[in-house]
């Protein structure tokens, strides 16, 4: 079996290339919690994109700039007022969508302003954090890689939860991936043996 | 203030336009003085070139210091020099006093030519607009066919825009900081109340002081008191002064009792004694004229739509002259014609004059932005 763990770039790569899958050449993107701008660097690299970052962090504003990324300084947990509707074709929450207190809102609000979200998260229910609970400690690996007391992260669910609020909040799931943590693409049971979870959203039509 | 790094001595140069200009009012100046100060050297692809607009006070003089007067720093010292965020080792930075101005361009304190006397209130009203034409000529003068960048804070970042928006190939990136698309009902009535300050002054007569020998020096504090206020933040000036007395003990009287007023005073004083009332007059109607979008059912986007410069958009979180949401309006309107541009809302306590100091997340975004422009 290969263990092989991914390295912090190896684990971004493999990401965006994930991401990348579900965006067309030549769109209008807009990545919310972007970070310091690398996946709007290399969808405009790798597909073309014109793309626009939102940042809440000084310090990942400043890194966009450095990188030539458009990034706008917003906080997102307000909303998404400003930007028109359907103003984009793709809005990405690439691993920010936890850190975001106000979930529905935000949801709601990308498949306002584009027509349709890319969302990725972590899967708390992995067997690994699972296991970590089991012996009674809040899990702590590549994919959630910050103690308790230091995490960004303030939305803790696992990949059926998030299909039901999809549910509950009339988002069509287009397209759904899970990766363990050595990056292999799972199938069974992913919300058990998927780390990382991807998912292609639309507004159900009718 | 650091004199680390600075430009050192320099000197304000003059350009002699002989050419009329037709102002956005309809008249018509027979030609015009501009005074101006370069830092750096202009590179021979002549591509390194930026422009500094000035804000409502402000004028040529950004950095470095007069011969013999240590004390003459120019006002974005902090920002403009060798290895700073504005690096004259790279660019070639210009600085002009505008139209209309009271540091040597032609304005009221200049000699109207039809009369022989000092034009006074008979100087016309001057827009952003004309103060962009007027730097174009400059511009030409120095051999300036684009600019890397027009930078300007405040009504300095309303310049900017206008360039963006009026000459689109001629500027390559705007950085508009602490500015505004066009004025609020309240930005109005503090600019109306600063002016009935001035125009109430009985040593004002009508505009034509000068010949009376006098100034409205009262009115321009009153003025400049108003304004002032709306520089600074609440928390800003709660930290600075709070209560504190100036004599540690009530007056009962109209003197001074609080800190916050004695620094009021000082600031009234210090800035009446040297600036034109009439300049003063002038620069705020400018700011109130100033509304791109006007022309354009108010649609800001639509305005903008002309421009092709790539824009840096920066606010500060206590700003309340210029609020944040000013700065995303002008954001939105240009991602909305999916322009490229960058936002920044800076936390930081000073309100809007935070643009003039030197806050080192303010100015490593400065100089992050500056470091990407290509020459």
């Amino acid at each position: 079996m290969n263990i092989h763990r991914l390295s912090k770039l190896e684990r971004e790569r493999f990401d965006f290339a994930v991401i990348a899958r579900w965006i067309p050449a030549g769109e209008r993107v807009l990545d919310l919690g972007c970070g310091d701008g690398h996946l709007l660097r290399y969808l405009s690299e790798t597909k073309g994109i014109q793309g626009y970052g939102v940042e809440i962090s000084p310090q990942s504003v400043l890194e966009c700039v450095r990188n030539g990324i458009n990034v706008l300084q917003i906080d997102v947990e307000g909303g998404l007022s400003g930007f028109e509707d359907r103003s984009f074709d793709h809005v990405i929450i690439s691993q920010a969508l936890q850190a975001i207190h106000a979930t529905e809102r935000i949801l709601g609000e990308m498949l306002r302003v584009a027509d349709e979200a890319v969302v990725s998260f972590p899967n708390f229910a992995y067997r690994a954090n699972r296991e970590a609970v089991a012996e009674g400690h809040m899990p702590v690996s590549p994919d959630l890689p910050y103690a308790w007391y230091d995490t960004p992260n303030v939305r803790f669910f696992t990949i059926v939860d998030f299909e039901a609020l999809c549910e509950r909040l009339g988002i069509e799931i287009r397209g759904k991936l899970a990766f363990d943590e050595t990056g292999r693409s799972v199938a069974d049971d992913p919300n058990l043996n998927g780390s990382l979870a991807f998912y292609r959203l639309g507004r159900k039509s009718g | 203030m650091s004199q680390e790094n600075s430009i050192g001595i320099v000197a304000p140069q003059r350009f002699c336009s002989s050419a009329p200009i037709r102002l956005k009012s309809g008249v018509t100046l027979p030609g015009f003085e501009l005074v101006y100060e370069t830092y750096g050297t202009l590179n021979p692809s002549r591509s390194n070139a930026v422009l500094v607009c000035h804000a409502l006070s402000g004028n040529h003089h950004l950095a470095g210091i007069y011969a013999g007067k240590p004390d003459d720093i120019g006002w974005w010292d902090n920002l403009i020099g060798p290895g700073k965020p504005l690096d004259t080792r790279r660019f070639f930075v210009v600085g002009v006093n505008n139209l209309g101005g009271c540091y040597g361009s032609t304005g009221p304190l200049s000699i109207n030519p039809e009369n022989g006397k000092r034009y006074g209130a008979d100087f016309p009203i001057v827009m952003v607009e004309d103060w962009v034409l007027a730097q174009a000529r400059l511009a030409d003068y120095l051999g300036i066919e684009t600019w890397a960048a027009v930078i300007g804070g405040s009504l300095g970042g309303m310049q900017a825009i206008e360039w963006a928006m009026r000459f689109p190939d001629r500027l390559r990136h705007v950085m508009a900081i602490a500015s505004a698309p066009k004025l609020s009902a309240q930005n109005i009535a503090f600019n109306e109340v600063a002016r009935q300050a001035i125009l109430s002054d009985p040593n004002f007569h009508g505009g034509h002081y000068a010949e009376y020998g006098v100034v409205p020096s009262s009115g321009l504090r009153l003025a400049r008191m108003i304004g002032h206020i709306t520089y600074l933040s609440d928390s800003q000036m709660g930290d600075k002064f709070g209560r504190q007395l100036h004599r540690g003990e009530y007056q009962f009287s109209y003197d001074v009792d609080f800190k916050v007023e004695s620094y009021l005073r000082h600031q009234g004083n210090k800035f009446s004694a040297f600036f034109d009332a009439n300049t003063y007059l002038i620069t705020t109607k400018a700011l109130d004229y100033f509304d791109p979008a006007f022309d354009f059912d108010g649609d800001l986007s639509t305005a903008l739509a002309r421009a092709k410069a790539d824009f840096l958009i920066v606010s500060f979180t206590t700003d309340w002259r210029f609020s944040p949401a000013r700065s995303r309006e002008i954001v939105f309107a240009l991602m909305k014609n999916r322009q490229r541009v960058s936002y920044t809302n800076i936390d930081c306590d000073s309100g809007h004059d935070s643009f003039l100091l030197d806050d080192p997340r303010y100015h490593a975004m400065l100089r992050a932005y500056l470091e990407n422009i290509g020459i």
